[in-house]
């Protein structure tokens, strides 16, 4: 008891360093000093009375808002006496791995800088700084000669070192059983079965209603989708988090999608955060990053190449530009297995006192990475506001797709999630698909990696994403992953080859996520 | 099957007076063994006409049951043909009423006087979808009036029978059309025999409805099965056809800026194949419903609604209304700002070439339906108000949907039975439809 109570303590004591320094703080204070000229504010009472007024006012509720919001991202400390590192990530095999990982990026991206003789970063002419900002709404327009730009790595590089990925505590020994995992990750790491997965998302089953299942043209609207967008209106007028993130596993109607994601996120739109996207978008315009070069083609070879997001391509621009001089996303490294890329002032290599992150804000973009803003401009066309709602996206969730780690919303995890409900519960389809070279996870990686943006129709990912913010997890992305192996079963038994399995799951734009996850998870006998 | 049985039940239940959409009622229509088939047109129709069971081509001067020709084949040999009563072509004889430029406006400009007359300003207001447009030059001297009293406005000259894009160009000042003006008369002065094109001169849009800063406009397809009386068909999908580059009322001389025609983006340097630069209207639909909310999303189409069964309200009377006539539209729509839409023109031959494989997969949808619709096998009942993509829009009256349509916009517009942008689940619905309709042949006989 009193080690619950202690370990409260320590969480109370954390989340309220940091929402002290924070702005919503800096506005409460504000707002209890003007209280003080309010007639029903008593001196006798003062400390009641203030609690009482910010509970009318609505300021009570932006206060758990963000006590939740601190709650859903930072984990949990295990022990007051964890250092650091356990925070970031327990594991120390899983650490070396993501660290020497690093190390190869950094020095793929250097040795482009050399090849090419780019600078990192250089300071813009005058000129050039007029003509970009002229032209900061349409920077789709320009072309750039890219062609001796490659990107840093791509999924399926990446996908390689996770292969390679052993704890070298851990020996299964040479003969193999029922037990013997057969697919691609090798790390013995703790995933949820289908009961455990059935509890978890319970309100995914067949009893509950579901936008993305009820709401199709056959059925009644008065069943069940009235209500339901009744319920989230009534959400959204009274502004809590919490509920809002467990309406939305039910799914979000499209006219509150918007909403209902800023304010899950804590995202409100003050002109702080204005002036703080003005003044990204000032660093760029006076300074040009080499990463920029990498965004730009990763832009053009993917979104633009898109038949629906290619309208957006100015946007991503106008986002990912910012994204990569943002030093505030360099706070999500504390809990991020991953650290940020050290670089140092031309000359000074070694010296710390000239060491500054590159890019500014840590995060090296790969192929692909440009993915996960666009299903983002379908619902946010404000720029400032897109880009909140993008970079609170990466630091709750998208990171854990491209670091190493032991997390359960982690890229590793997911994979073998994937894995292991595949051969548990479709053993036969699995084995044929080893036997004939095409291990299902080269074929699905991609697809979580990207949370699947860009592969599934835009209405179906939004409902997907709806998901992950309502579960606060990423695990959704495997189930859906085997989901959509169990739906294709039938043909992929009868192909003979990888190039032929990845032909039969090379569409899935027509797939309906909602009656999928449903049917894999609540209707298959287990 | 059996709901679709229902259906009809409870429509005849319903509306005792319910028309049927133009077949012949009482004598039994001929089923025919093979029906021949002539076209020149060599893209997805010939692959469509092809996969239909039971139809044959002719070639050269064989008799044929069914022609999808082009225009001017129309014009020269429409008036001397003798067709059967089966026989079916693809466009009026006069269809230039509703898709010359020039003809259009003048056709609207009556039509909303008339309407004037007979129920009021608020009614005829209800024409107003059109931008001004002045024919050139026999009413040059109305348009420069119009000109002066709204200094400083763009506007655009559009040859009244060039599709594609062809002709067209952007001005501010008088002086610019003087000098073209000069040209043309300059260069006909060479050529006697050929006779002045004509032109109109059309109030522009400034103030187009952008999404990632691009104008774009709607490529709409509706079916006339008939003018007297009004029989008309909407078909669920279509396309918003986007511009390659970011609008900016800058460069009025960038026509690759304000034309959407898909030909005049083909030749803009910035375009990319692969890109097809085009959003199904679905897609359309489900991002203004998330950033407007479903209710303006419904106004907007309610007021298209209204654009297309004015304008063929407009013409109904002038085009002849021969039965052996269809014609399968395609309306071109702008949006601007304020969510108000803007007829740009009627075509009477819609591009039927794909420029992708959606866009295959959408027009042979819609040619299929279209010969469902025209029905040359004589399967339909004739009280049919869906049929595959297609949705029956006006059956000399509005066509309510059947839930009790109630009027959102409260201004009277039309509450008509269309989806488009809707969801188009047409394989099942057919599927449903032609399973019943054997159903009922069999136990009719």
């Amino acid at each position: 008891m009193l080690q619950e109570e202690s370990d409260l303590a320590l969480i109370i004591a954390q989340i309220v360093q940091k929402l002290k320094g924070s702005n919503l703080y800096a506005q409460l204070e504000r707002q209890a000093w003007a209280s003080l000229q309010r007639p029903e504010i008593k001196l006798e009472s003062l400390k009641e009375d203030i609690k009482e007024f910010f509970k009318i006012s609505g300021w009570e509720k932006k206060l758990q808002n963000a006590v939740y919001s601190e709650l859903s991202v930072f984990p949990l400390p295990s022990h007051p006496a964890a250092p650091p590192e356990h925070l970031k990530e327990p594991l120390v095999y899983m650490r070396k791995a993501q660290g020497s990982w690093e190390k190869r990026i950094l020095k793929s991206l250097n040795s482009m800088c050399t090849e090419l003789s780019i600078p990192l970063a250089r300071k813009r002419p005058v000129g050039e700084q007029k003509e970009l900002l002229n032209k900061w709404n349409e920077m789709g327009t320009d072309e750039p000669d890219l062609s001796l730009f490659r990107p840093v790595y791509a999924p399926k590089d990446f996908l390689e070192v996770l292969i390679n990925l052993r704890n070298p505590n851990y020996e299964n020994g040479d003969s193999h059983s029922f037990r013997t995992h057969l697919g691609l990750i090798q790390v013995p790491l703790k995933v949820k079965d289908i009961p455990e997965l059935k509890e978890f998302f319970v309100e995914l089953g067949l009893t509950a209603g579901q936008l993305g299942v009820d709401d199709s043209t056959q059925v009644p609207p008065e069943l069940f989708e009235n209500e339901h967008v009744r319920i989230g209106q009534k959400v959204l007028s009274e502004q809590d988090s919490a509920a809002a993130q467990q309406y939305i596993r039910q799914g979000s109607p499209t006219a509150l999608r918007a909403e209902l994601w800023a304010l899950i996120l804590n995202i409100s739109s003050q002109p702080e955060d204005i002036l703080y996207y003005e003044q990204l978008k000032t660093n760029v315009i006076q300074h040009d990053l080499l990463v920029d070069s990498l965004i730009y083609k990763d832009v053009k070879l993917t979104a633009s190449n898109d038949d629906y997001y290619f309208v957006f391509e100015d946007y991503l621009y106008q986002v990912l530009l910012c994204f990569s001089r943002d030093t505030s996303v360099l706070g999500h490294f504390a809990y991020s297995s991953a650290s940020p890329p050290k670089s140092y002032i031309r000359g000074k290599l070694g010296l710390e006192e000239y060491a500054v992150f590159y890019p500014p804000n840590g995060v090296i973009p790969f192929h692909g990475f440009s993915m996960y803003v666009a299903p983002l401009c379908f619902l946010y066309h404000e720029p400032s506001k897109l880009y909140q709602i993008f970079r609170e996206m990466y630091v709750r969730f998208f990171f854990r797709l491209h670091s190493i780690s032991s997390h359960p919303s982690g890229i590793v995890s997911l994979c073998l999630l994937f894995e292991t409900l595949l051969q548990t519960y479709l053993p036969q389809l699995f084995y044929h698909l080893r036997e004939i070279g095409a291990q299902p996870l080269r074929i699905s990686f991609k697809w979580m990696v990207r949370a699947f943006s860009g592969y599934l129709a835009t209405d179906q990912l939004l409902l997907l994403w709806d998901r992950i913010l309502g579960y606060n997890s990423l695990e959704i992305l495997a189930v859906l992953a085997a989901a959509v192996f169990a739906f294709r079963a039938v043909n992929l038994m009868e192909v003979t080859s990888l190039a032929a399995a990845e032909a039969v799951l090379a569409d899935l734009s027509t797939l309906k996520v909602m009656p999928l996850l449903q049917i894999f998870l609540f209707a298959t006998v287990t | 099957g059996l709901d679709f049985d229902l259906q009809i039940l409870f429509e005849t239940r319903k509306n005792q007076n319910y028309k049927g959409h133009g077949l012949p009622k009482g004598k039994e229509r001929e089923q025919r063994a093979s029906i021949r088939f002539k076209t020149t047109l060599m893209n997805t129709l010939m692959d469509v006409l092809h996969h239909r069971p039971g139809w044959v081509e002719v070639k050269d001067e064989g008799e044929w049951d069914f022609y999808w020709c082009d225009v001017s084949w129309l014009r020269e040999n429409f008036d001397h043909t003798y067709m059967d009563e089966h026989v079916r072509i693809s466009h009026f004889r006069n269809h230039y009423e509703l898709t010359r430029k020039n003809y259009m406006v003048k056709n609207l400009k009556r039509f909303r006087k008339q309407l004037e007359r007979e129920a009021g300003k608020l009614e005829a207001a209800k024409c107003d979808f059109f931008p001004k447009t002045f024919e050139m030059p026999c009413e040059y001297h109305l348009f420069v009036e119009e000109f002066r009293k709204n200094p400083g406005i763009t506007w655009i000259m559009k040859p009244v029978a060039r599709s594609q894009g062809k002709g067209i160009f952007l001005f501010r000042r008088l002086k610019d059309i003087m000098d073209w003006k000069k040209d043309t008369r300059s260069s006909d002065d060479q050529k006697d025999d050929i006779p002045v094109e004509n032109y109109v001169a059309q109030r522009y849009i400034e103030n187009p409805y952008l999404i990632g800063g691009r104008k774009f406009d709607l490529r709409v397809y509706v079916l006339v099965m008939s003018y007297m009386p009004l029989r008309a068909w909407l078909y669920r999908d279509g396309f918003a056809r986007f511009s390659n580059t970011r609008f900016t009322l800058n460069s009025i001389d960038d026509q690759y800026v304000h034309l959407t025609n898909v030909a005049v983006q083909k030749m803009s340097p910035d375009y990319h194949p692969k890109k097809g630069c085009k959003w199904m209207l679905q897609r359309f639909r489900q991002y203004l419903a998330s950033k407007h909310g479903p209710e303006a999303v419904e106004t907007l189409f309610s007021d298209m609604d209204n654009i297309f069964i004015r304008s063929l309200q407009s013409v109904q009377k002038v085009i002849i209304s021969d039965k052996h006539c269809f014609e399968l539209y395609g309306y071109d729509i702008l949006i601007d700002q304020d969510f108000k839409p803007w007829l740009l023109e009627v075509n009477a031959s819609p591009s039927l070439t794909a420029s992708s494989q959606e866009d295959y997969e959408l027009k042979t949808c819609l040619l299929e339906d279209t010969l469902h619709v025209v029905d040359m096998e004589a399967r339909l009942t004739g009280r049919e108000k869906r049929v595959g993509g297609f949705d029956l829009m006006w059956n000399d009256g509005p066509v309510s949907r059947e839930d009790g349509a109630h009027d959102l916009s409260g201004m009277g517009n039309f509450v008509t039975n269309t989806h488009l942008g809707c969801v188009n689940d047409r394989k099942k619905q057919l599927r449903q439809l032609f399973r019943s309709l054997q159903g009922q042949k069999k136990t009719s006989n």
